[in-house]
């Protein structure tokens, strides 16, 4: 149960080794978390996230495996996390950049960062607010993006899950408005991780540690969508009213 | 058009509830029970979320509340029956504290134990085991409870008294309503001549003159309590005491109707306050001017029972006042010995600028045998603070360390975010209390949120 003081006592993380999860965990207050469900597909990365959560300390840190692609297991996954105790925060944390000139080249590459970024997310989005309702509270965060904010020519495979992505949680989130459950949208600009090793760094590039604190600084205070770092906010805006003949051209 | 019900929406009777202090909602289904079979007919066909009664919601934290479970409302279990032979009321248990001093005041009768509201149902009075301003001569409202009704976890039907069911009947009393469903409840009452209370009053300079007051002074005076001035780093404060006054007092001074009894809401909260009302400005003003109010010595002024003991009914809703992010309330109890965390407190607390417009002293008598019933000799403290304040958590948790090793606690009816390690240590009959439980409801029907974050 989440206290009065917004201290959680159970997390699910979505994609378990995702950097800027681990790190969102690593920023929440600890003092009354006692379990931490990372869900993800068994490798060295998410046993090194697992190790890396309880080296610094977190309590009761479990691994389960979940593969956002095959929705037939989803069920199974989302029951096996909630029926070991209430969850309050669910980070849905999982996506794939993808090489958008391998997706232009192989359609099939294309469906695959389709499958996982957004069919994945829907699959198990919708799961985890049916258990959130049973249990009368709860928030899950989406990790979506502002390249969904506005489909750019370099990376639109890759943008449009996220703007599908985005779409979604922004209805599920009115779907549960006033039920007790909610969804916080969290949409990073240039993150420094692993998914982007090699990229060249936009301006407002931040590190995961950077979107944590954002994150649990949302959480606190009941937000509904948050930017990461905050000023991304006004780029977007800006960025979205740009007519299309003219954001053709721009170097994005 | 789509015929599938949606499993995200909210369902008829679904309501999203708090406790006092607004913080860590969350939602369930409120059913209305009107007799003993209703309650049993939940009880049946309890869901995996289990089923919590649930009274007027004074609890600060989330006591009365339940994610996901059925929810009972005994409100329309409202009968009052007195008998005057015996001195005794027997009261369903949706029925508020102000309900039954409206009916039996004017008959000459008071209830033997209030709260700082009348707002308390019974049931939830004899769940949370509540104290007043007399622990230290006449202990918690469980106490006077001659009997009481429950509906157990199998929808048994049982009657529990102290002495033939004393395991069953102080597992109950201060058991969080997570024995069973207490449907009725029959309890002393105290004869009284009038409705007025003869107060005395004195302000104090500081925490060791209103404590020393108070230990060498309190034994004569049936009601007891001092405010304390959380703003103000001398601990300075006000202390009143009193007892009931005499019909003849009134009648001298020209009163009618002596037993009159029927206090007034001046005033309701608005629904929408901002964050940053009750802020250190606000704080400073409002303890300045109740330290102010106060004469600085009167004895024997005649307040009327709400004035003297529900001096915040007046205004309805006044936990708005904190906004949104809402309030908790940190109350404590050490022995004498410990009396210093009583300063400790309430300057760790001034540390962070979590200053408090509530601030209450008051001196325990002894504990009865609940396992989980909050009162023991000595000192409580009891302090309200935004629960937005920055720092606030490990502020608490360091008093609560500082707490538990004087041999002290916090109480269940006010918490909102102790530790299940410091809940098992300072309550250390806890484990008992749960093999007592689980006999009364062997399929964990009855939880609560507070239950679910403490492990009980």
């Amino acid at each position: 149960m989440m206290d009065a003081l917004g201290e959680p006592q159970g997390v699910l993380v979505l994609g378990g080794s995702s950097e800027i999860a681990i790190a969102t965990v690593l920023a929440l207050p600890r003092g009354r978390l006692r379990r931490v469900v990372l869900a993800g597909r068994p490798s060295p990365a998410l046993g090194e996230a697992a190790a890396t959560l309880t080296r610094a300390g977190v309590q009761g840190v479990e691994s389960a495996d979940f593969d956002a692609s095959d929705t037939s297991l989803h069920a199974g996954v989302v029951d096996a996390a909630f029926d070991g105790g209430d969850i309050d925060i669910v980070l849905l944390a999982f996506g794939v950049l993808g090489d958008q000139a391998e997706a232009e080249a192989d359609p099939d590459a294309a469906v695959k960062v389709a499958t996982v970024n957004y069919t994945g997310a829907v699959s198990i989005g919708l799961r985890v607010a049916a258990r959130l309702r049973q249990q009368g509270h709860g928030t899950l965060v989406v990790l979506s993006s502002v390249a969904g904010d506005r489909a750019r020519r370099s990376n639109f495979v890759y943008g449009s899950t996220k703007a599908g992505l985005d779409a979604f949680a922004q209805g599920l989130g009115d779907a549960l408005h006033g039920t007790g459950a909610r969804v916080l949208i969290v949409r990073p600009g240039f993150v420094r991780t692993k998914m982007t090793t090699g990229l060249d760094e936009a301006p407002l590039t931040i590190d995961p540690q950077d979107v944590a604190k954002i994150i649990v600084t949302a959480l606190r205070k009941g937000k509904e969508t948050v930017y990461a770092p905050g000023p991304l906010r006004f780029v977007m805006a800006g960025l979205k009213s740009v007519p299309r003949p003219l954001f053709r051209k721009l170097p994005l | 058009m789509s015929t599938t019900t949606s499993p995200l929406e909210l369902q008829p009777g679904e309501r999203v509830l708090t406790g006092w202090g607004r913080t860590a909602p969350s939602t369930a289904v409120v059913r209305s029970a009107r007799s003993t079979a209703d309650v049993q007919d939940a009880i049946v066909t309890a869901g995996g979320r289990g089923v919590l009664a649930r009274g007027l919601g004074r609890s600060y934290g989330d006591a009365a509340q339940s994610g996901g479970a059925t929810v009972l409302d005994l409100s329309a279990m409202d009968r009052i029956e007195l008998d005057v032979a015996a001195g005794t009321a027997t009261v369903g248990a949706g029925v508020s504290l102000d309900a039954v001093m409206r009916a039996l005041i004017p008959h000459g009768w008071f209830v033997p134990v209030t709260p700082g509201t009348r707002m308390v149902t019974v049931g939830g009075a004899i769940a949370a085991d509540v104290h007043g301003k007399n622990h230290h001569r006449d202990g918690t409202f469980g106490s006077h409870v001659q009997s009481m009704t429950i509906v157990d976890g199998r929808g048994d039907v049982r009657v529990l008294d102290q002495v033939s069911t004393p395991t069953e009947f102080w597992t109950t009393v201060g058991g969080m309503g997570l024995t069973g469903v207490v449907t009725e409840a029959t309890f002393d009452l105290i004869p009284i001549t009038s409705s007025r209370i003869s107060v005395d009053t004195v302000r104090t300079r500081d925490l060791d003159h209103v404590m020393d007051l108070m230990l060498t002074g309190d034994d004569a005076y049936r009601y007891s309590v001092a405010w304390v001035d959380s703003v103000h780093p001398s601990g300075r404060g006000v202390l009143t005491r009193g007892g009931h006054a005499d019909a003849e007092r009134l009648t001298s001074a020209g009163a009618q109707d002596p037993l009159a009894f029927d206090p007034k809401v001046l005033a309701t909260a608005p629904p929408l306050i901002p964050n940053g009302l009750v802020n250190p400005l606000t704080m400073r003003a409002f303890n300045e001017a109740w330290f102010r109010k106060a004469p600085k010595k009167r004895d024997g002024e005649l307040q009327h029972i709400a004035e003297f003991f529900h001096p915040l009914d007046i205004v309805q809703d006044w936990n708005r006042a904190y906004g949104p992010q809402g309030f908790l309330q940190y109350q404590f109890a050490v022995p004498d010995d410990a009396g210093h965390l009583v300063g400790a407190a309430l300057a760790a607390l001034r540390g962070v600028g979590a200053l408090s417009a509530l601030t209450v002293l008051k001196r325990f008598g002894a504990a009865n045998p609940g396992p989980l019933s909050f009162p023991q000799p000595g000192w409580t403290l009891a302090v309200d603070v935004p629960a937005g304040v920055d720092g606030l958590g490990p502020v608490l948790d360091r008093l609560d360390e500082q707490v538990l090793g004087a041999g002290g606690r916090l109480y269940l009816a006010k918490d909102s975010r102790m530790s299940p390690a410091m809940m098992a240590a300072s309550y250390p009959r806890l484990a008992e209390w749960q093999r007592q439980r689980d006999a009364m409801d062997p399929d964990g029907v009855f939880t609560s949120d507070l239950a679910r974050r403490l492990s009980l």
